[in-house]
């Protein structure tokens, strides 16, 4: 038997994944007006990057089988402190971004810290400290306002060679940059063994405090580019607290349309890439099929609400009642 | 070992009986709102007047409502992500059935429970048998919600305000000084510890939190327990809507908003675990009545939203770790 039917089976989530986005990216080019031109794909892929940024961040957590309820609000946090150091003349700018991300991490590397060392229940540890980031992001930012360096601000959310939208190409390099290394590394191991049996894993003596810390550091990290992004895209910073809620539910939701198991230790960050797309462009493919903008969330909700009953088709195939709970 | 859990029985025999029985957890948090209430004191004497404390328990009547069914779904080890929604819609519901006819002021609260119960439902049919996670289920339960109120009110808020007699039931007096809301809680809490402590739905409750696979081979219908778990979350939530629109009196958009994490806060701060299967609820009500107290201290303090929302967010933690920690691996 060749190694490939392993590969697809381990895959599975990340391909579903792909092919809802693909269908709904069809359909959604097919209805609309310009057809695929580069600047209705530039803007498609600006929108969902910001969104697929926090995705990712939100599935590394998940696949320790913890959550990041924090997510949202280190995306707002670091929108808002970006807005204040990106700035001026390009070495400033460059340290801006080290700053930035940097700054994330250790919003990340806190919740890692309190999760793992101070073992609180990932739920309401993550809920406190996003409480805390959107209270720092509002110090920073009371009101709208700010700037940016523009250049860089241009050059990231515009087009390479006038054809692809760089801001996809920020977004895979964040994949063989972080996400790949990780994956393959002995820790990304550690928090896919945590996410899937964390006793196991602890008996056979896989580093699984390390592994779980390196996901969350990471989460922020990842949560920090997006809100990096967000800054190029906007030019300014604001502390909303509606948005950073709703980026951290979305991102829930993506990741479960990315094929990341809630349970743990199933999943990838790619997955979670395009359901974050997958979900944009349910968005957006009400724009292209002419629905009054009134209907735009309830249809979401809908949609979402039938593409997580999907799953459920599986408990037809159990056997025995007990698998009900797992 | 044996040493200190023998003095620490020891020690718990010297303490009076309601003092051996009680939680730990709740006792911390009891001991946290003397704490909250003698550190204001230094600040100004006013926060020791019986009408502040009267104020802060009407206030904290809307949360309580709310976290006594969030409380019901934490303890299965479910969470409820859609109370937000539910609320606004329970709220806006009961103001439209107002406007109904002659019948419309007697069936509006009634007929926004309805609307939240039905939430509760598709919530817990989700969760119970469908086995989605509940974290994703009432997710995009609250978006739909969200959805319906916009498509239904035109995407402004609605003009129409409470009928008075939902005003009447969260600021109106039927003992003189003592508001209505909160005797709405003291009621809907007496309701809670009956069902929790003398009825077989909340052993069960409790039994599905520690284990749904031995409450089930135990003969626990532990799904219809489940759905029925949500249905009381969801009716909750949404009265817990009507109450606020009655003292805001009128239903405006994302009016819940602001309940969801204090209120999932307030059931883990009484010493529910998370996990479920754990806590009481006298718990509960010591963990919104330290919510309500944390949050209206530090804007009597004129403190910023900024410092505000991390002086709320540390405390948590804080209390978190000193009472809420989960047993080290090994």
């Amino acid at each position: 038997m060749s190694e490939w039917r392993y590969w697809l089976n381990e895959q599975r989530g990340t391909l579903m994944g792909l092919a809802i986005f693909l269908l709904m990216f069809a359909v959604y080019i097919a209805n609309h007006p310009a057809g695929l031109t580069a600047n209705v794909a530039q803007t498609a892929a600006n929108k969902g990057v910001l969104f697929a940024f926090v995705a990712m961040a939100q599935a590394l957590v998940v696949i320790t089988a913890g959550i990041d309820l924090s997510v949202g609000m280190i995306f707002i946090l670091t929108n808002c402190l970006a807005s204040w150091i990106v700035v001026g003349e390009p070495l400033p700018t460059a340290l801006g971004l080290v700053a930035v991300l940097a700054a994330g991490m250790a919003c990340g590397a806190i919740n890692g810290l309190l999760v793992i060392y101070g073992r609180l229940q990932p739920i309401v540890a993550t809920i406190a400290t996003g409480a805390v980031y959107f209270g720092l992001a509002l110090l920073l930012r009371p009101f709208p306002g700010g700037s940016v360096n523009e250049d860089v601000a241009d050059a990231l959310t515009g087009r390479l060679f006038g054809v692809i939208p760089s801001s996809l190409v920020a977004l895979a390099a964040a994949v063989v940059l972080v996400w790949l290394p990780f994956r393959r590394s002995r820790l990304g191991r550690a928090a896919y063994a945590a996410g899937s049996s964390e006793q196991a894993a602890f008996m056979s003596g896989v580093p699984i405090r390390r592994g779980k810390f390196a996901a969350y550091t990471l989460a922020g990290l990842l949560a920090a580019m997006g809100g990096l992004f967000l800054t190029f895209f906007t030019y300014t910073g604001e502390a909303a607290y509606a948005s950073g809620s709703g980026y951290t539910l979305w991102s829930i939701a993506a990741v479960v349309l990315g094929g990341v198991s809630l349970y743990g230790g199933r999943g990838s960050a790619v997955g979670a890439i395009f359901g974050a797309f997958a979900a944009r462009t349910t968005g957006d493919m009400l724009f292209v099929f002419d629905v009054d903008p009134l209907w735009q969330p309830l249809l979401q909700g809908v949609v979402l609400m039938i593409a997580v009953s999907i799953g459920s088709l599986a408990l037809l195939r159990v056997r025995n009642r007990l698998d009900w709970f797992q | 070992m044996s040493d200190t859990s023998e003095d620490r029985i020891s020690i718990r025999t010297r303490l009076p009986v309601f003092l051996r029985r009680a939680d730990p957890a709740v006792l911390t948090a009891f001991g946290c709102i003397l704490l909250l209430l003698f550190l204001s004191s230094l600040y100004s004497s006013n926060f020791l007047s019986l009408n502040y404390l009267l104020q802060q328990l009407k206030v904290a009547s809307f949360l309580g409502v709310v976290a006594a069914g969030v409380m019901v779904v934490i303890l299965l080890g479910h969470i409820d992500l859609s109370i937000p929604w539910v609320m606004t819609t329970g709220a806006m519901m009961a103001c439209a059935a107002a406007g109904f006819g002659a019948i419309g002021p007697v069936i509006a609260i009634p007929f926004g429970i309805l609307c939240g119960t039905a939430f509760g439902l598709l919530n817990g049919f989700g969760v119970a048998y469908l086995r989605i996670p509940s974290m994703i289920v009432t997710l995009a339960s609250n978006v739909v919600a969200q959805g319906l109120m916009v498509v239904y009110t035109g995407g402004f808020s609605p003009q129409d305000s409470a009928p008075p007699a939902v005003r009447w039931l969260a600021t109106g007096f039927v003992i003189p000084g003592l508001p209505n809301a909160i005797l709405v809680w003291v009621a809907i809490s007496a309701i809670m510890v009956f069902l929790f402590t003398r009825t077989s739905f909340g052993r069960a409750v409790y039994g599905i939190g520690n284990s749904e696979r031995a409450a089930y081979l135990s003969g626990v219908d532990t799904r219809r327990i489940v759905m029925i778990a949500f249905a009381i979350s969801g009716a909750l939530s949404a009265f817990g809507g009507v109450l606020l629109a009655g003292y805001s009196s009128k239903a405006a958009q994302a009016m819940g908003d602001a309940y969801l994490l204090p209120a999932i806060a307030a059931v883990v701060l009484g010493g529910t675990s998370i996990l479920g299967g754990r806590g009481s609820y006298l718990g509960t009500v010591a963990g919104v009545i330290l919510i309500t107290l944390l949050q209206s201290i530090l804007s009597v303090m004129q403190m910023p939203e900024a410092g505000r929302q991390i002086v709320y967010g540390v405390v948590i933690i804080v209390m978190l770790l000193l009472y809420g920690r989960t047993p080290p691996n090994r």
